[in-house]
């Protein structure tokens, strides 16, 4: 039982066991165990067993033992088959768009997520709080929903959809801009956002959107004043002042939200699925990929792409965390 | 360069922080802004650095009109009391910060910015540590390279908010000593905000009194403790005793007879005499105050007695050799060798 480990009792030897002075209750528990490893460090805090035993039970439960599972299963295909499955053009592609789109998702949040906080927390207007509230609609919206709302926005014939389709505004504007070397067919011939990876990435950026916020969002508000009038005095500027003292300490709290957001979108299937029109190498996102592998009986296949997409994303997270492990240590606590 | 603060006031929602304030810095002093917390003394230095802005009232670096000028054109070098370091920053980047900042016109080389910074880390006597992080340094050390970072642009006047308060007692005493030394050797005008009377009386050329939100008294550190303007500079500076007295006939009185202070000048009327508790003289006969010890306790080389002077509730405090006899109920004589009497009504 791992929890032994943490006792710091000595084993009783023949010897003559040098007599230790009689320190009751909880300086017993700091007195320094023997030398070497230890597994947990001595502490005055009670119940770590029980809170730890808690801890493990509940992992095991929810997330663990269905990801062993997993791993078991993928496992039980031969290896030729594995290599089969994964290098299927249709797998890279989808795992292309599934990685991608969330990767420019959470980068365009970073983005957002940023003004957003900013706006939210340096300035007093009518109505902050309700755009505060606002910000937490894509947690709480069922995802299908937002994904049949979006794309009933950004198809072809919808409000926003129809700005860029073929007889929409902003491909006229473009088409008569006539000094341009070339046309707006050949630099982008399909404007159409849903139904193509374009619409991936915005149902993705909606389903992200929370994270940075709340991540930037209390760092933001501690901020010292102090040191932006302390970067005033010296003759910065504004853009100066965000930029070179603001931003840096704001890092940690960025990266943690674009971790969050990232991860979150690489798992969002609900709202992806209305807008992606989900067509096999162009918009079909791995977890659809895997929905469909399932449908057709093939659990081995739904398993090895689902391990693919875990591995790929605990490997990303796993170097963001230790991005900010760094950026922790470099610019103090956050 | 000399500073010159024109009828300030500073209005914050409701009360005013400064009410018409004006003063006088001149070019190269040392000098201190003292008062109580909510005397105005922070809002006042953060006028002069253009952090705030004035409701009415101007601010002048010698004759131009600074009032107008953003924080960042004012040029000044202001010093934090939590240090405000930038700790994403080494130490070397914090003090070159300023002059990075520069517009290309005016901005030094590279090379240059680092000699220069250098030089001042040398200055605070912070060599070696440039390659540190802020949160690697002690306060001591932390505030001196706050203090470098102010000094490397230059500044046309130093502004420091009590710089020694978030140090320990011995630090302070040190950084005090130490921030005199680097004023006289580099000359610049500096202002700084303290509580700590002390540090005010020891270290400044000159002090300005405060007290809610007006000024008491400018003066040296001498005419300040010697000759305190009013009631209020008197008990906020050092140790004082105050009684209620009556001027009458050009003296002190006070329980119905003369205590043998002379006030030539005085209006007759009410009046409260203040005096220190260690500038009086034991008298044996003849007029003077008389009290009975209510409570005494030794403090350090002296002992500290408490007199309920003649039916007055109040008490004044004296001090005596510790090796007096007086015991509780003992009666005591005493005048106060040096003394001001100020006409009651504006009691503090």
């Amino acid at each position: 039982m791992v929890g032994y480990l943490t006792r710091s009792t000595p084993p009783l030897s023949d010897g003559p066991v040098p007599a230790l002075p009689p320190v009751p209750g909880l300086i017993a528990r700091l007195r320094p165990g023997p030398p070497g490893w230890s597994f947990v460090k001595p502490s005055i805090l009670p119940g770590f067993r029980l809170t730890f035993g808690y801890t493990l039970v509940y992992l095991s439960l929810i997330v663990l033992i269905p990801i062993i599972g997993l791993f078991l299963k993928a496992a039980s295909v031969p290896l030729e088959e594995i290599v089969r499955i994964a290098t299927a053009p249709r797998t890279l592609k989808a795992l292309e768009v599934s990685f991608g789109s969330s990767l420019i998702a959470a980068l365009v949040n970073v983005v957002f997520g940023l003004i957003v906080a900013w706006v939210l927390v340096r300035y007093r207007f009518f109505g902050r709080r309700l755009l505060d509230a606002i910000v937490d609609l894509p947690f709480a919206l069922p995802t299908a929903v937002a994904g049949i709302a979006l794309s009933a926005l950004y198809a072809p014939k919808g409000w926003v959809g129809s700005l860029f389709s073929e007889r929409g505004p902003l491909w006229q504007w473009w088409q008569a801009q006539t000094w341009l070397p070339f046309g707006i067919s050949e630099f982008a011939p399909n404007l159409k956002i849903a139904y193509t990876p374009s619409g991936i990435v915005i149902a993705l950026i909606f389903i992200g959107l929370p994270f940075v916020v709340r991540t930037v969002q209390p760092v933001l508000e501690e901020f010292e004043a102090e040191l932006e009038e302390a970067a005033a005095t010296l003759g910065a500027s504004r853009l100066q002042t965000i930029v070179r003292v603001i931003l840096p300490r704001l890092t940690p709290a960025v990266l943690t939200g674009f971790a969050l957001a990232f991860a979150r979108a690489v798992g969002e299937y609900g709202s992806v699925i209305f807008i992606a029109g989900n067509l096999p190498h162009i918009s079909e996102i791995a977890p659809v990929l895997i929905v469909i592998k399932l449908e057709e009986f093939d659990q081995a296949g739904a398993a090895v792409i689902a391990g693919i997409m875990l591995v790929i994303a605990f490997v990303m997270l796993l170097v963001i965390n230790l991005i900010q492990a760094w950026s922790r240590r470099r610019f103090g606590d956050v | 360069m000399d500073i010159r603060v024109e009828n300030i006031r500073k209005q914050f929602s409701l009360y005013p922080a400064l009410d018409d304030v004006s003063l006088d810095i001149r070019s190269g002093e040392l000098i201190a802004l003292l008062g109580p917390s909510g005397s105005g003394k922070t809002t006042l230095l953060r006028l002069v650095a253009g952090l705030e802005t004035p409701t009415a009232g101007r601010i002048y670096f010698g004759d131009e009109d600074a009032s107008l000028r953003t924080v960042q054109e004012r040029n000044v070098g202001f010093v934090f009391q939590a240090y405000a370091l930038f700790r994403n920053m080494t130490v070397l980047d914090n003090v070159s910060f300023g002059l990075t900042v520069r517009p290309r016109a005016t901005r030094p080389p590279k090379a240059e910015i680092r000699r220069r910074a250098l030089e001042l880390l040398d200055l605070v006597q912070l060599t070696g540590l440039e390659k540190r992080y802020p949160q690697q340094l002690s306060g001591g050390q932390r505030q001196r390279v706050a203090l470098a970072r102010a000094l490397a642009v230059e500044p046309t006047v130093l502004l420091l908010d009590e710089p020694f308060g978030a140090l320990d007692a011995q630090v302070r005493q040190e950084l005090r000593k130490w921030l005199r030394e680097i004023h006289d050797r580099t000359g610049h005008t500096t202002v700084f905000v303290t509580h700590d009377q002390e540090e005010a009386l020891e270290l400044a050329d000159r002090l300005v009194v405060m007290s809610q939100g007006r000024i008491e008294q400018v003066g040296s550190p001498d005419e300040i403790y010697d000759r305190p303007a009013n009631p209020f500079v008197f008990s906020f500076i050092g140790e004082s005793s105050a009684l209620p007295v009556t001027v009458k006939n050009h003296e002190v009185w006070t329980g119905g007879r003369a205590i043998g202070l002379p006030a030539p000048h005085e209006a007759t009327g009410p009046a409260s005499l203040y005096f220190r508790p260690h500038d009086i003289e034991l008298v044996e006969d003849g007029a003077a105050l008389a009290g009975v010890v209510a409570a005494s306790r030794r403090v350090g080389g002296t002992r500290r007695v408490e007199l309920e002077i003649g039916g007055h509730p109040d008490r004044v405090e004296i001090d005596l050799p510790f090796d007096h006899p007086a015991g509780e109920r003992t009666r005591i004589a005493f005048r106060p060798k040096r003394w001001r009497v100020f006409p009651a009504g504006r009691g503090s």
